[in-house]
């Protein structure tokens, strides 16, 4: 458990929208260490996938990552520009997207699409081919799907090919958006375990992008949950599980139907709210049913209440529950 | 395979408006000069005019496919099909240099409205297809005449070919066969005719292809798996080039229904130019009302149509993996 | 059914009346329309806007264009702007006369086959689709010689050749309308079919045809103009602009530019404004649609 493979240190990512605004992800940080599986558990607009792409670098305008870094292995893959950013893309840190039937260039062979990966990143043609095959095969498929198009094949056998290509380079981190939202609950499975089959044996972290907690609780080591573009809570999942900190995790938790419990899962009331105008203070008071005073003029710190586990909430400001 | 049901019914309309729907072809032609009945009796029966419609349309269905045209009405006994053949290379090679010129402009200019979208430049590019394809086509050659060969005298004003240069004769595609036995002068000479029908041509058919282009290449950059090729690394020139083929695919299949607007064109612009294709001569024998032979010529524009059909399809099908598999 | 008929209405209307509908359409519909009623203008008001006849002898031949004749003088000496202004008519006329025919002909038998379908539909829409993808021109010239060159058949020919267009452009919009719940119910009440199509489906039908209607007057101009400098159309010395601009390709290297010029600058014009009103008009429903 050495340095961290990933440290995300207080990234901001604005929107500079027509209609104003919208602060998408507000300073957030975590770290990874390696073989990790972060997941990252928020609402649909809570930020999570914006910050899935400015990890790369990659938020598409009006979006702009106003302040932050983004260290994998050392490397702040935030200050790079031009060239270097291109290279880090795909071997350093890389991505998987939710939808693979829009993902893979459809005129393309797959083998072809995996193939320019390495050889867009020097590596002589030869050895690229040995990885393809050796890639392809890593995911689980026939190495003659190489030359197939990607129509031809099923969403489960495209998702393997896209993360084939992200996986190519052996980059230090990969971040996952939705992965298998797309696909029905088998190939689910057969996903994630590829993945954590990947992140066991070469020591990728990962981060995993999803709105689905059951997911979370099953599969990732870390879990960072995310609310209207802040992180409020961050840790080992056994804790964020099992002893959840934060109002909205609870709340979440609760709001999630779980087959053993005899209570009906209660939806949290409220909705998110509207970026371009934030609530004051912690973005969450207005549906916390413990919101304080201080919870509407000022924006709680990042604090550590156990070792590994971390909480933005005014509770927790002197280092452990109060109130 | 459509092509011969929609080649048939055209062929059955032809036959209808220009056999049929005149009347008397030959009285239309001959009977204002005081030629005895029976003689013209006689040119009907040499024509095989006397027979019943359906009788003559299914002899001359059999003779088409067999290559044979008949005889010109009016110049008597010259074989249409031999003619046509002395026009079609013509026609063809400003055809294709329409072609090439109308696709040129439209990809450039498409291109470059896609990559600089939003800006001045795109609207002005795409206001600049959209009116380019209103302009009369004799009136944008006979201005390109006025200018460049009669004020400006860089460039001949009609016609295929310096006489003089004594080219000969191959393939019947004067910039090919200039080539092929050697006569630059010829080259030069063809290639300097050729310019300015083709840039009217293809510059009044341009207009579509910025559109299409910039749309299409505008949506390949914005789609997902764009995204992807960023994600992994890929060099944004590669890139493009990748968004590029996916957005050429609707620009063949809309090539090809543009075919027959070429063939509209051309016609257009071989009157203008005094270019010796098909062109002309249908406008020659419309003059003449020699009908034989203007059905024969829109007999072999519909073949055209249906071949170029289906070429296109092949294209299409060689671009576009889904289609095969 | 009024309410569905003034609904189309306002939504044309719209693109012609400011509103809080966006500008570009607007603009587009403007500018075309503004070319098209100057030229309307200069074809009524001819009389008015020279004192000359285009069918007599004005002045001295091949004059460029001077205060005398702004647009110059031609080989027989007519007076070229008068020609122009006359010559508006001619083109106007044609072009009304076949769209209208065209329409006649492409509306009615769109909506039936689109409504009835089945084999007769089939039939025709392949007959539809031999004639659409036949080149326009080549179409028009054998009707042209077919008929007779005049300025009615001219009219016939080039009608003849956007049937399909309409037709096309019908069917596919009844095909789609057809299957709309208010239709099931009009005939569930047990409408009249042909009740249900004129007064139910027709009105939707409204602004799509009038874009087409634009477009193919566009076409339709060139296509005259074609006609006339092939000589199928009209024939001399009614003044026709397609006609002079094939006279002026005779002098061409004898440099009288203002006979090639101006004749084929007022088709490019009133070509150019049919197809801004059609652009303009498809964008306002496209935006309206989204």
């Amino acid at each position: 458990m050495s340095k961290p493979i990933l440290i995300v240190e207080d990234l901001t990512v604005y929107y500079y929208t027509l209609k104003g605004i919208v602060r998408a992800v507000e300073e957030a940080s975590l770290k990874a260490y390696s073989s990790d599986l972060v997941a990252l558990v928020g609402e649909s607009g809570s930020g999570k996938s914006t910050l899935g792409y400015a990890l790369l670098n990659l938020v598409p305008p009006p979006g702009r990552i106003v302040k932050g870094r983004v260290i994998v292995n050392g490397v702040d893959v935030l200050s790079l520009r031009g060239d270097e950013l291109r290279k880090a893309r795909g071997s350093l840190i890389s991505m998987v997207f939710q939808d693979p039937f829009t993902t893979l260039d459809p005129v393309r062979r797959v083998g072809d699409q995996i193939l320019e990966v390495l050889l867009e990143h020097g590596v002589p043609l030869e050895e690229a081919r040995e990885r393809v095959v050796e890639v392809i095969r890593a995911v689980g498929l026939p190495e003659r799907m190489a030359r197939a198009y990607p129509h031809q094949l099923s969403g489960g056998q495209r998702q393997r090919i896209s993360i084939a290509a992200a996986i190519a380079l052996k980059p230090r981190v990969l971040v996952a958006d939705e992965p298998t939202t797309a696909l029905d609950v088998i190939v689910q499975k057969q996903i994630m375990d590829l993945l954590d089959d990947v992140r066991k044996t070469t020591g990728m972290a990962i981060i995993l992008i999803t709105h689905d907690i059951a997911l979370a609780a099953e599969r990732a080591t870390k879990i960072a949950v995310m609310y209207a573009g802040k992180i409020v809570e961050y840790g080992p999942k056994d804790k964020v599980i099992g002893d959840p900190l934060h109002p909205y995790t609870k709340a979440l938790l609760k709001s999630v139907p779980d087959i053993e419990s005899r209570e009906w899962p209660r939806p949290i009331p409220g909705t998110p709210p509207d970026l371009r105008k934030p609530p004051s203070g912690c973005r969450f008071h207005p549906r916390c049913p413990l919101a304080m005073d201080i919870c509407k003029r000022k924006s709680p710190n990042i604090v550590e209440v156990e070792p590994h586990h971390y909480v933005s909430c005014w509770l927790y400001e002197g280092g452990e529950a109060s109130g | 395979m459509l092509i011969v049901p929609t080649v048939l019914i055209l062929y059955t309309l032809v036959f209808i408006v220009l056999r049929i729907l005149p009347g008397d072809p030959v009285l239309a032609v001959l009977g204002t000069k005081n030629i005895p009945p029976e003689q013209l009796e006689q040119i009907r029966h040499n024509l095989g005019l006397d027979k019943p419609y359906i009788v003559q349309y299914f002899e001359y269905l059999w003779n088409v496919l067999h290559g044979d045209f008949g005889t010109s009405m009016v110049i008597s006994g010259r074989s249409i099909t031999a003619d046509l053949l002395e026009r079609l290379p013509a026609t063809v090679e400003l055809a294709i240099a329409g072609l090439i010129v109308s696709l040129a402009i439209g990809i450039t200019t498409g291109f470059i409205a896609a990559t600089k979208r939003d800006t001045k430049l795109d609207l002005g590019l795409r206001v600049f297809g959209s009116v380019t394809y209103t302009l009369f086509i004799p009136w944008l050659g006979l201005m390109f005449q006025l200018i460049f060969a009669v004020w400006l005298r860089w460039l001949p004003a009609s016609g295929r070919i310096d006489p003089d240069v004594g080219l000969e004769t191959v393939t019947g595609f004067y910039i090919l066969d200039s080539i092929i036995t050697g006569n630059m002068e010829a080259f030069r000479s063809a290639l300097s005719h050729m310019i300015l029908p083709a840039l009217t041509l293809g510059l009044v058919l341009s207009g579509p292809y910025t559109r299409l282009v910039r749309t299409n290449l505008v949506k390949a950059l914005e789609s997902n798996y764009v995204l992807a090729y960023h994600a992994r690394g890929v060099r944004g020139s590669r890139i493009l080039l990748h968004a590029f083929r996916n957005a050429l695919i609707p620009v063949v299949t809309y090539a090809g229904l543009q075919f027959a607007l070429l063939l509209g064109g051309a016609v257009l612009t071989e009157t203008t130019f005094d270019w010796p294709g098909i062109g002309t001569y249908l406008v020659e024998k419309v003059s003449y009302r020699d009908y034989p032979a203007i059905q024969a010529v829109v007999i072999v524009f519909a073949f055209f149509v249906g071949v170029i059909s289906l070429i296109v399809d092949l294209i299409y099908a060689l671009l576009d993996p889904r289609i095969r598999y | 059914m009024v309410e569905i008929l003034s609904k189309a209405l306002t939504r044309i209307l719209s693109t012609i009346i400011p509103s809080r509908v966006s500008g570009r359409g607007r603009a587009l519909v403007y500018a075309g329309l503004a070319i098209v009623l100057a030229i309307v203008f200069m074809a009524i008001a001819a009389p008015l806007l020279t004192p000359y006849d285009p069918t007599r002898r004005a002045g001295r031949s091949f004059q460029p264009p001077s205060w005398e004749h702004p647009f110059g003088t031609n080989n027989l000496g007519y007076d070229m702007w008068a020609r122009t202004v006359y010559g508006a008519r001619t083109v106007l006329i044609v072009v009304f006369l076949s769209i209208v025919l065209s329409m006649a002909m492409g509306v009615p038998l769109g909506l039936f086959s689109g409504y009835y379908g089945g084999r007769i539909d089939r039939a025709l829409s392949m007959l539809m689709d031999a004639i659409y993808a036949f080149p326009s021109l080549v179409l028009a010239i054998s009707l042209a010689v077919a008929l007779g060159p005049s300025l009615f058949n001219a009219a016939i020919a080039i009608a003849v050749v956007y049937v399909p267009t309409y037709f096309r452009m019908v069917r596919g919009q009844v095909l789609s309308i057809k299957e709309e719940l208010f239709v099931e119910v009009a005939r569930a009440l047990g409408i009249p079919t042909s009740r249900i199509i004129f007064r139910h489906i027709l009105p939707h039908l409204i602004p799509t045809i009038m874009v087409v209607f634009s477009l193919s007057a566009a076409d339709a101009v060139l296509t005259e103009a074609a006609l006339s400098y092939l000589g199928l159309s009209v024939q001399p010395p009614t003044p026709d602009w397609g006609y002079d601009l094939y006279k002026g390709k005779g002098f061409v290297l004898s440099g009288y530019w203002w006979l090639i010029f101006f004749p084929g600058l007022m088709i490019t014009l009133l070509a150019t404004g049919f197809a801004l009103i059609g652009e303009g008009l498809s964008e306002q429903i496209r935006r309206e649609r989204l």
